[in-house]
This record gives structure tokens, C-alpha cells and sequence, in this order.
């Protein structure tokens, strides 16, 4: 029995990775998704079992998560896994979406700000992908509100994938075996392989990056140890009133997705970012930026928009540096009142970042393939 | 930083609104009602079960079990160690620390002896003296002294209530439950705070009664909340007693639905020592009651006196020349209903621009400003408006009300736990944690669920107790990490659901 059962998982084994002779979808949905009767992949997670104010998701500990979306079957999500990997999916057959946001550098590029087609200083530092089934707007100045409307942004831009809708999709129709993928994601659809295939495709591999298994997570459900006596210390200065960091980067998702102006400085030789100001139409949000994620935070140095802190204490230093202290000369901002003096000791500092290493976690790491259909060389 | 809001903005303001009211300032037919006669309120928050009457208590009913903390020994400690559903009484004597609260049902109680309360001080060190996530979660009789941050802060507990207690220059907010529903903060004495006294910041379902508040920047402050009733309370020498607010930049977007009712708001003169950027720093020091930008807010039966800048003061984001924009909040204050107040000697010696606003509307050598309304107020009500000095509230409509009378409190019953079902909870654990390196018939960080089944077939107490403390039992596999941190019912449940799926 326990033999026989051994050889099972040995064949079973090829399933998760294309065999030599083709490319096959997985039909089991990713870790921390149920496969329902309909065939659909729907996200599970303790904290389904609390409540929040509003349904909106934020608050202290026991709270729920944002809605999500999820609900997409396990092939749309594999698809999306192998076209985020592929690099035909860039103008010039170089650059995958992992090459930015690559699942050994959490979902992100470590770069101050991301190199895009031909070497191009893309403007801004990659967002983590990690969680962003939760989120309800997209890039730094939110200016799209759904992953589908935030995929055609870095494709199609110059500075980015340099992609063109025309290029990507008869490079997509061109290639046999993505047209046979595409026909078993979207068994429904006839003809050729459409944008929104693709973008709903991404979409889905993109909500199955899920990290909800941290020690503070496991704190969280119960069990107090999970915690040193250092990161208490540092989730309790996170939290109070001087430090004030949870009043945005608010759990369970360390962030309330608002637009905030907080006045980080630029590199040095790095113009000034207006940030919403221009996305919202919105002088009062000049610099202004949204509020990023907290969990995986170790794993994507450098911090800010734009890079200019090269550790996270540097990062959490700067709150404490006084409000408005890297505000350009000369310049109006509407400093966001959260922005203070909290005049925090350089322990208390140190025990943010302690806290901060709590929220790390990558269990539900998104497994890279080793081909891709295109057969294109796969982004280092 | 410190200028205040309305100054220049209220300079604009004049611009177009002196032409505007200029004009129509003389006759109007005097309507008098009763307020003891006359409609009740009848808008306002209807889930509540009427027939439940005054609802005292929302946290539930008494934990049987008590510990006692002395003087000398640590609340906090006390609290790691109690399991759910405690009370913590602590005996009069002074104790260095900060409180913080992660689980549900935990009372901390002080014991009053001969006047004597148990004393948090903070020696201007600490930053916070209780913070609580926990729900059903309430604190009594302590006296809270020198903090940084808050006196006590809630972050998202439900069903809370705060009461009794002393708290005196505590940082930024004396009481400030965040992100909770059905909550009381009632007969607390606070006083010496740089922002608000008491902060109800993004809560629904509140009551904030017999409170004395003073020598504060702001006295009570309901902002980006709703359903909150605000009433009996004694508000005085602070730079603004009341305020409802929308504050842009939060997530939760609106103030609606607001009683401020039956309040003492005397003297709201205090200088304005706020933080510079917070914004209540932008507040005129002296006003009585300040709604921006919320909407069905109620002011009635209070008696409002000695403000010496306004009584009331009704605006919009617009006018407030210190504060961002949210262009996701409705930026004026809607559907102000303002019913009977008794308001004496308020705005004697207010803010220029405040006089001009009475000069354009021909309130020639005016005295006093009982209630200034700049920007649009759509929908709002008065009645008996011939008895106060206003500007801006010549367009209002009469209330068809005369009271909030039928209209008892906007608290919930307590809301017992939700019950989860073993099998729903061993499922959830299993996808939500474990699914990461176990897949029913494939190869992934750890073995295939079919092959732990035929090992434990009708044993989950043995894999249950496996993954606690495993072992490495295969040599193709890695060594399981223990998962020792899920109490023994999770991984039974979870080791219950391992062994019957099927695939």
C-alpha cells in the first residue's frame, strides 16, 4: 500500500511541472484554496472567523481581511502563473513580469527603482505582489482599481515591458501551445486569444500569492509565544499613539490602502514625485503615495517609492526624524497629521524593525517554471 | 501650522457670501415651536431592538473568574496569564506599565479604597496605558497620568466600555477606541490633552454620556464614526468642546448620524496647544461645537455659554484651510439638524472674520455669535432660530421635529462569539497553513495527504500529536516544522480533516 502509494506521488510529481513533451494546466487549486463544486478556487484562512467594522478589513488583531477576489479556476490561475514567467510577454522577448516582481525577492525586484526595456529607469521601486487579491487600487498613485486594469500599465509601457496589445497578441496566437492553454482556461470562449483572457489569466495567478502565515499571524490566532518579548515591544510601539505606524499600515493587511503624504525624500539626483497629485487631479495629495503592505517588508529592500532607503531601519528612521524633514525647499505639502515629532528612542526604532521581521512569511512561494511556452530563456 | 482653520478661509468665504445674503437680512415670519411638544427625531440608526429599552451594558455578562493585582505587582502580567474571560481587579497603588489586551472577555477593575485609585503613570516615558484588540473588553475606576500616547486606546475591539475612570495629561487622546462597534464611554473624568479627550475614531454604535472633559485641546470628538449619541456630558475650557468630523484620508469615509444632546459646553476657551499639523491645532480656541464635514448630526437641549468665538460653527473641508482632501468624502456637512439649545454669551469676542460674516449679513454691532455656518449645508433644519445671533443659517429649513425624545441609544445588545464547527476549522487550517506543503496526490514540500492517511487511517490523535513534535520519519522529505503553535482541539480538528478528504 505505502509503496504503491510512493509511486503515485512519483508520477504525481510531473503534474505540477510540465513534462518534457508538453505543457499541461494543474487542475488542483493553489495552497490556501479550496477547489468548490463548480471548479473554482476559493481563498480559505482563520481569519475568516472574525468580523471587522464595516466589512472593510482593518483594525487590530482578530479582524477580518478585506473582501477578495478569488473564484478563478485552477487552470486560469496556472496560465497566469506561465505568462507571468514568459518573457514574450515584453517587446523584445527580455523581460518577464517576475523579473520584476520575483517570488526570491518577495514578489519585487530588489531595486531602488525597476529596470525596464533597454535598461530604462522605470521611475518607481515594484510593489510587492503579495497579497494583492486584497487590494482595491494598483501602483504607487493608484490609478488603476482592478489587477486587469493594472496589467496593460507596465506591458504596454515604454519605460517598463514596452509591449504593444498588437505585438502581444499575435505573439500569444502565434504560439500553439498557449492557443491550446488558453482554450483549456477558457473553455467557454471561441477564436482567438483575447486581452482580457490574458490580463484575467494574470489576474488570477495573482491572487494566489497569499502570505497569511506569519508568527504574527500565528500571535494572532492564539498562540502568544509566536512573538519574542522584543517583537511585542515593537508591536506595541508600532501601535501606540507616538509611533503611530498602524494608523495606516493597519493589520490585518499593515496597510488601509489610503493615499497618504508623508514628504520621503528622493534619491539624491531624483526628481521630486508628485505622486497622486497627478493620477486624482488632486493638489492637496501632491506626493502623495499609497500606503504599501507591511508583510514580507524584510524581503524588499530598498524602501519608498522611489528607493531612497536602503534598510528598513533607515526606512523607520525617517518617521522619526520629525515631520516634514526631507520636504523640499521651498515646497507645500500637505503632510498627512499622522506625520509627527514622535521623538521615539533609537531602541524603540530598533524594535519596530524587530516586529517588522514577525510579518515575513512566503510558504505560498508561487513555484517558477522551468519552461515557458514561448521557449524564450527565462529571466535570471 | 497653528493658524487657525477658518482664518482666510472665512475671508474668502465673505467674498461671495456678502453678496449673497446682503439683502435678505430683514424679515423673517418668527416660527415657534415646543420642543415638549411637537414630532420626535425619527431618523437615525433603526438597528437597534427597541424593545430591548436602555441597554446599560454591551460587553456581555461578568466573567466568573478573578485575579487581583496588588500594588507592586504588574497588571500586564496579570492579563498574559488570565485566560479569556477575566476580571483583573487592581487594588489602589501605582504601577508603571503599559496594559496592552489581545484576547476577548478581560475586565481590568480597579478597587477604589477611601478615594484611593490604582494609578498608571507613565512618568512621561511610556507611550500608552492600556491598548486593547480584544473584544467585549472594559476598563473602570483607574486613574491614567502621564502618558505619551493614549490613556486607552482600542484598536478594533467590539462591545467595549470604559467608564470610571481618571485620566490627566495622557499624551494625545485620553480615550480613543479605534475601528470597533458598540462601544459606551461613560463618567470618565479627563482632563490635560493635546488633542482629544475623548477620540471615537471609526466606530459605529456608540454612547459617550456623563463624561466631564476639560482643559483639553478638543473636549469629544466623533470623527469618521457612526451612530454615536453624545449627551450629558460637561465640556468645558477647552479650545472646542464638541466636534463631528470627517477627516479625509481615512478609510472608513463619513460621520453620520450624530446626537449631541442635553451637554454642558461652557467656556471652550482655552489656547490651543495641538500638535502642529494635528488637526484640531487648526480649531479656533473658543468654539462650542464643531461639525465639519459629517452629516445628520443632531444638536439639542445643550447648554451652550461663554464660547467666545461661536457656539456652533457648521463647515466643510473647503473652508478648512489646514486639511487634505479626500475626494472619496463628501466634503460638507449635510442634514444638520439643530433643535432647542440654550445659548448664552457665546462669540463675544470672536474672530474677524466671523464679523464680517455678521456684517454681510447686516448684523450691525452684533454682540455675540451663537451659530456661524460657512460652506454648503444642504438639507439642514433649524427651529426656533429667531432666538439665537447666526450667520448662514438663513436658508435652513424648519425641522419637522422638535426632539429626539423616542430616540433612547444607538448601542447593540452584546453579540455572542460565532460558534465555529471543529470540521469548518480543521478545513480552514488545513488549506490555510498546511496546504502549503502537503497536496492530496502530489509531490511538494512535504508528502502527499494519501500517503499521511494510510499511515494514521483511524488515528488523528496520533497524527495530531505528530505534527506538534514531528520527527523526520522520510528521507526524501524534509523535517516538518512543528506546529506546536495551534492548541490541541485546532490540531486534532485539522488531523480529523486530513484523514477524510478525499482529494
Amino acid at each position: 500500500m505505502i509503496l504503491s502509494l510512493v509511486l503515485v506521488t512519483a508520477a504525481a510529481a510531473g503534474a505540477t511541472e510540465p513534462a518534457s513533451t508538453g505543457f499541461t494546466l494543474n487542475a488542483s487549486c493553489p495552497p490556501g484554496f479550496e477547489k468548490t463544486e463548480a471548479g473554482v478556487c476559493e481563498l480559505r484562512t482563520l481569519y475568516q472567523f472574525y468580523d471587522s467594522l464595516e466589512g472593510r478589513g482593518l483594525g487590530g488583531t482578530r479582524t477580518a481581511l478585506p473582501p477578495h477576489r478569488d473564484g478563478f479556476t485552477p487552470q486560469q490561475i496556472d496560465l497566469g502563473r506561465y505568462l507571468f514567467f514568459d518573457p514574450v510577454l515584453s517587446g523584445d522577448g527580455t523581460l518577464s513580469c517576475a523579473s520584476c516582481h520575483d517570488p526570491t525577492r518577495g514578489l519585487s525586484d530588489g531595486r531602488a527603482r525597476s529596470v525596464g526595456i533597454h535598461g530604462t529607469d522605470a521611475g518607481r521601486a515594484a510593489p510587492t505582489l503579495w497579497n494583492v487579491a486584497f487590494l482595491k487600487r494598483f501602483f504607487w498613485d493608484a490609478r488603476a482599481d482592478s489587477l486587469e486594469a493594472q496589467a496593460g500599465g507596465p506591458l504596454y509601457s515604454p519605460r517598463e515591458m514596452g509591449n504593444t496589445p498588437k505585438q502581444l497578441l499575435s505573439s500569444l496566437n502565434g504560439n500553439k501551445v498557449y492557443r491550446r492553454l488558453f482554450t483549456e482556461a477558457f473553455p467557454a470562449a471561441t477564436g482567438r486569444v483575447t486581452e482580457t483572457q490574458v490580463f484575467t489569466a494574470l489576474a488570477a495567478f495573482e491572487t494566489s500569492l497569499v502570505s497569511l502565515n506569519s508568527r504574527y499571524d500565528r500571535y494572532v490566532h492564539g498562540y502568544d509565544a509566536a512573538l519574542s518579548d522584543r517583537e511585542i515591544e515593537g508591536l506595541n510601539v508600532f501601535r501606540s499613539f507616538v509611533a503611530r505606524c498602524s494608523e495606516c499600515h493597519t493589520p490585518p493587511l499593515f496597510t488601509n490602502e489610503q493615499i497618504a503624504v508623508i514628504g520621503m525624500p528622493e534619491p539624491v539626483g531624483q526628481p521630486f514625485d508628485v505622486g497622486a497629485e497627478a493620477t486624482l487631479n488632486s493638489p492637496k495629495l501632491k506626493g502623495g503615495f499609497k500606503v504599501p503592505t507591511l508583510r514580507n517588508i524584510t524581503r524588499t529592500a530598498p524602501y519608498s517609492h522611489s528607493g531612497a532607503f536602503t534598510d528598513l531601519r533607515g526606512a523607520v528612521d525617517f518617521y522619526n526624524k520629525g515631520r516634514g524633514n526631507a520636504v523640499p525647499q521651498g515646497m507645500h505639502l500637505y503632510l498627512h497629521w499622522h506625520i509627527s515629532d514622535p521623538d521615539l528612542t533609537e531602541t524603540e526604532v530598533d524594535r519596530i524593525v524587530d516586529f517588522l521581521g514577525a510579518l515575513t512569511d512566503e510558504t505560498f512561494m508561487p513555484q517558477r517554471p522551468a519552461r515557458v511556452p514561448s521557449g524564450l530563456a527565462l529571466d535570471k | 501650522m497653528k493658524k487657525k482653520i477658518f482664518l482666510g478661509l472665512l475671508g474668502v468665504t465673505l467674498v461671495f457670501v456678502a453678496g449673497a445674503f446682503y439683502g435678505r437680512i430683514s424679515k423673517q415670519d418668527v416660527v415657534i415651536s415646543s420642543s415638549t411638544a411637537g414630532a420626535s427625531y425619527s431618523g437615525g440608526y433603526q438597528g437597534a431592538d427597541k424593545s430591548a429599552g436602555l441597554i446599560r451594558s454591551v460587553a456581555g455578562p461578568a466573567p466568573t473568574n478573578i485575579v487581583v493585582v496588588k500594588d507592586g505587582e504588574s497588571i500586564l502580567a496579570a492579563v498574559k496569564a488570565a485566560p479569556k474571560g477575566t476580571i483583573i481587579r487592581v487594588m489602589p497603588g501605582t504601577y508603571h506599565e503599559t496594559v496592552y489586551i489581545d484576547k476577548d472577555d478581560i475586565r481590568i477593575i480597579g478597587v477604589i479604597e477611601h478615594g484611593r485609585r490604582p494609578v498608571l503613570d507613565g512618568e512621561k516615558k511610556l507611550n500608552d496605558a492600556i491598548l486593547y484588540s480584544g473584544n467585549n473588553f472594559v476598563a473602570e475606576n483607574l486613574e491614567i497620568r502621564n502618558y505619551k500616547g493614549n490613556g486607552i486606546m482600542g484598536q478594533a475591539g467590539n462591545n467595549f466600555e470604559i467608564r470610571n475612570n481618571v485620566i490627566v495629561d495622557s499624551g494625545v487622546y485620553g480615550i480613543f477606541p479605534q475601528l470597533g462597534q458598540n462601544g459606551i464611554v461613560e463618567h470618565n473624568v479627563v482632563s490635560k490633552i493635546a488633542d482629544a479627550a475623548i477620540y471615537i475614531g471609526m466606530s459605529d454604535n456608540i454612547l459617550v454620556a456623563h463624561n466631564d472633559v476639560f482643559d483639553s485641546v478638543a473636549g469629544i470628538e466623533i470623527e469618521n464614526s457612526r451612530h454615536a449619541i453624545v449627551e450629558h456630558n460637561y465640556v468645558h475650557n477647552n479650545s472646542g468642546g464638541l466636534l463631528a468630523f470627517v477627516t479625509p484620508g481615512l478609510p472608513i469615509k463619513d460621520t453620520v448620524d450624530v446626537i449631541f444632546r442635553n451637554n454642558f459646553v461652557v467656556g471652550n476657551n482655552h489656547e490651543n496647544f495641538g500638535a502642529p499639523g494635528s488637526t484640531v491645532a487648526g480649531i479656533p480656541a473658543g468654539t462650542g461645537i464643531l461639525v465639519m464635514a459629517a452629516d445628520d448630526v443632531v444638536i439639542e437641549g445643550n447648554v451652550i455659554s461663554d464660547n467666545k468665538v461661536s457656539g456652533i460653527i457648521i463647515t466643510d473641508h473647503a473652508h478648512a484651510s489646514n486639511i487634505s482632501a479626500d475626494p472619496e468624502s463628501d466634503p460638507n456637512s449635510d442634514r444638520v439638524k439643530i433643535l432647542d439649545n440654550v445659548m448664552l454669551n457665546n462669540g463675544y469676542d470672536t474672530i474677524t472674520e466671523a464679523k464680517a460674516l455678521l456684517l454681510s449679513e447686516g448684523k450691525v454691532g452684533a454682540k455675540n455669535l451663537d451659530i456661524a455656518r460657512v460652506g454648503p449645508s444642504p438639507g439642514s433644519c433649524i427651529i426656533n432660530r429667531h432666538q439665537y445671533t447666526a450667520v448662514g443659517v438663513d436658508d435652513f429649513a424648519e425641522c419637522e421635529f422638535t426632539n429626539t425624545a423616542t430616540t433612547v441609544n444607538y448601542l447593540l445588545p452584546p453579540v455572542p462569539p460565532r460558534e465555529i464547527k471543529p470540521g469548518e476549522r480543521g478545513k480552514v487550517v488545513f488549506l490555510g497553513i498546511c496546504s502549503g506543503c502537503h497536496i492530496y496526490n502530489g509531490r511538494m514540500i512535504g508528502p502527499p495527504v494519501q500517503a499521511i492517511q494510510a499511515l494514521y487511517l483511524d488515528n488523528p490523535q496520533g497524527l495530531a500529536d505528530y505534527i506538534a513534535k514531528p520527527v523526520k520519519k522520510r528521507e526524501d522529505y524534509p523535517e516538518m516544522p512543528p506546529q506546536d503553535y495551534l492548541d490541541p482541539e485546532t490540531r486534532l480538528a485539522v488531523a480529523q480533516y486530513m484523514l477524510q478528504v478525499t482529494n
